[in-house]
């Protein structure tokens, strides 16, 4: 048998309708069809879903570890752009 | 032989399959040659595990002697075990068992389909809620079969040699006998040459696309119906019994 692993895939499962696609988690498989499969039979065994996504970790891009500071470190500051400065009705209650 | 005998008879072979090859394919727990296989493959095997359940504990009502599922799985000895021999047979490689799962999924879903429309409630129940899990069994196996049928050299030459070892049990799943007929004179049972029709063209079909060729009907074994089995039904049962008949009070 081939020693060479099949590729890696990042699996996404929407819990119910009307909420968005959540990663969960990853696992290998052959092609898209299988980890759909696979994300079916690892993920999904208490119905924790109704849709599955999977795209090939490969082909995902991150954001630089290194660049944490420049990338989301600036927004500390800028709490104006948080509407914490606006006085909410009574009657409106939570928002 | 009574009609209630001619139905728990009836159920034991479809309960049986079910847990002996659940049975089977929970000996790879473990084992699986990846992750996310071991786990696929344990999933259908829980399936097979709870359709035997609904299937045996409606033959302990059929049978009237207050026996229970545990004991028509832990109790019994070979002779009364009604699965088809194809069930029984050792998981061998990935690939025998990929084959065999597919050669009794294509069969055990057209089976199960049939069975909807039995006019036994209770058994038309059971199907029903048991074909979507049969249906995707159905599909894992013939989606392997195409993979690794087409796949490699290797590949390829593995699975023809699985088929053409396995293919002399594929006849049992179709041979009918009294019972049989009892149960479709009823309306109960599923005539088994009518499904035979479904099951051929599925199989012909996922064996085309997967570049396999199919053996030729020679001599076809029998006797797991009649539980008539083969020596490897008795290791099965030494492992599967063991516990319960150690220790025969054990709880979970």
């Amino acid at each position: 048998m081939s020693k060479k692993n099949w590729p890696l895939w990042e699996v996404f499962i929407r819990s119910k309708n009307g909420l968005s696609h959540k990663h969960v988690g990853s696992l290998h498989a052959a092609d898209e069809e299988m980890a759909v499969e696979n994300a079916r039979d690892v993920y999904c065994r208490r119905s924790e879903g109704v849709s599955i996504w999977v795209v090939k970790s490969a082909d995902i891009f991150a954001s630089d570890p290194s660049k944490s500071e420049e990338l989301f470190e600036t927004a500390k500051n800028k709490i104006y752009r948080h509407p914490t400065f606006y006085d909410i009705p009574k009657e409106i209650g939570h928002m | 032989m009574t009609k209630q005998e001619a139905l728990f008879e009836y159920l034991l072979r479809i309960g049986d399959n079910s847990l002996i090859i659940g049975h089977r394919m929970g000996e790879w727990c473990g084992h699986g040659p990846i992750l996310e296989q071991d786990i696929a493959l344990i999933n259908i095997a829980l399936d097979h595990i709870g359709q035997a359940r609904n299937w045996l504990q409606l033959a302990c009502t059929v049978e009237g002697k207050g026996r229970t599922e545990d004991d028509l799985a832990y109790l019994r000895d070979a002779y009364d075990f009604r699965n088809v021999l194809l069930c029984e047979q050792p998981n061998g490689h990935w690939g025998d068992t990929l084959v065999r799962g597919f050669l009794f999924d294509t069969f055990n879903y057209e089976f199960t389909k049939a069975m909807t429309q039995s006019s036994n409630s209770d058994m038309a129940d059971i199907a029903q809620k048991s074909l979507k899990e049969i249906s995707y069994h159905k599909n894992y196996s013939c989606d392997w079969m195409i993979r690794l049928g087409d796949g490699t050299e290797e590949s390829h030459e593995k699975m023809q040699h699985a088929l053409e070892n396995l293919w002399k049990y594929s006849g049992e799943l179709f041979r009918m006998d009294e019972v049989d007929e009892m149960m479709i004179q009823e309306g109960i049972g599923v005539d088994l040459n009518e499904i035979k029709k479904e099951w051929d063209k599925t199989v012909n079909e996922t064996l085309e696309e997967a570049t396999l060729k199919r053996p030729e009907d020679g001599w076809m074994q029998k006797g797991g119906k009649k539980g008539v089995h083969t020596e490897y039904l008795g290791y099965i049962l030494a492992e599967m019994q063991f516990l319960p008949r150690a220790y025969p009070d054990a709880k979970w």
